[in-house]
């Protein structure tokens, strides 16, 4: 399997044998439940949904796989290696310390942000009789070509959208508490939902 | 929350003397030359302790030739050997900044009354000798 789905717990800090601080964030990953294998393609789920709150076409899914309630979240992944069987359960061991992920996730959510925040416009001086302290100022051209610009950076929503941070390296796996540790930060909230998944490349903390 | 505080526990050091701002420390830092590895010690006064968990630091100052010198070590660093508690000092507040304003006679801190306990002297030797 190349990756599985986990809950971001929150970061913290390790020493490495060279006694240099690592920051990490711990990632509870898994054990996720095989739901089924077609295609190179493996459903995996995580966690589980109160029956009350099963939908009964995914109660009737997952019950192929002997699986008695449905998960809360289910996601699909690559198969690498050799296929897991439908009804066996993927675990954090996939992972070792040196590998490279990449982590999915929702980002936090920001609200309604102007273009300072949202997109580091600069914005103007706060004094010398200057009006224009967070706003965008001139969006565009006049008569000609009396329209907007597809794509013009303006104010709106920001976060809260799926966001992968790519090249992250695998410090710690602990496979008894189904933790991994992963050097620098994951996107989402603490407790928030997150996918790993397996990259090849160079990673950006080398 | 829970959880991330027990992964947290497992990084913390167990012989860290309990010793407050004010307090006169000897800290041995491990200090790698090249394939060599000595204890250095670093003597001064702890003016701050500042977090929590294996977040927490403190910073030492000490007047190195004259010139105030300070150092803020991670509590939990492995670099750390070990802290020796030499002196304890009455003060009455938590960070010590204004030591900084302050030389000779008037940087000087009371000693707590009827501290003679709890004092730890590291137990390895001072190596520290000038290099020529």
């Amino acid at each position: 399997m190349n990756g599985l789905i986990g809950r971001k717990l929150g970061m913290t800090r390790l020493f490495d044998a060279a006694g240099t601080h690592v920051p990490v964030t711990v990632i509870e990953a898994g054990p996720c439940a095989v739901i089924s294998v077609a295609e190179g393609r493996a459903e995996l789920g995580f966690e589980a949904k109160k029956a009350k709150r099963s939908p009964k076409a995914i109660v009737g899914h997952v019950k192929k796989a002997g699986l008695e309630v449905a998960p809360r979240i289910i996601r699909r992944f690559d198969v690498t290696g050799e296929a897991p069987a439908a009804g066996s359960a993927v675990t954090v061991a996939i992972f070792a310390a040196g590998d490279r992920v990449k982590v999915r996730g929702v980002s936090k959510g920001r609200g309604f942000q102007g273009v300072v925040h949202r997109h580091h416009f600069h914005g103007g001086p706060e004094t010398h009789g200057n009006t224009r302290h967070r706003k965008p100022g001139s969006i565009a051209p006049g008569t000609d070509p009396s329209r907007i610009i597809k794509g013009k950076r303006m104010p709106g929503h920001m976060g809260a959208r799926n966001f992968t941070e790519i090249g992250l390296r695998v410090v710690k796996i602990d496979a008894e508490r189904n933790l991994l540790f992963v050097r620098g930060s994951v996107p989402g909230p603490m407790n928030g939902l997150v996918t790993v998944r397996k990259q090849g490349g160079p990673s950006r903390h080398d | 929350m829970e959880k991330l505080r027990a992964v947290e526990r497992e990084g913390l050091k167990t012989d860290i003397p309990a010793f407050a701002p004010g307090d006169t420390l000897r800290v041995m830092v491990r200090v790698r030359e090249g394939e060599k590895e000595r204890l250095q010690a670093f003597e001064g006064i702890c003016i701050a302790r500042r977090g929590g968990g294996i977040n927490e630091t403190f910073t030492v100052r000490k007047i190195s030739a004259g010139v105030g010198v300070e150092r803020i070590f991670p509590l939990h660093a492995p670099l750390i050997a070990e802290i020796g508690l030499l002196r304890k000092g009455r003060v009455r507040r938590a960070k010590l900044y204004f030591l900084r304003r302050l030389a000779g006679k008037a940087a000087r801190i009371r000693e707590k009354r009827g501290a003679g306990q709890g004092l730890t002297v590291p137990s390895t030797p001072e190596p520290e000798q000038p290099q020529t």
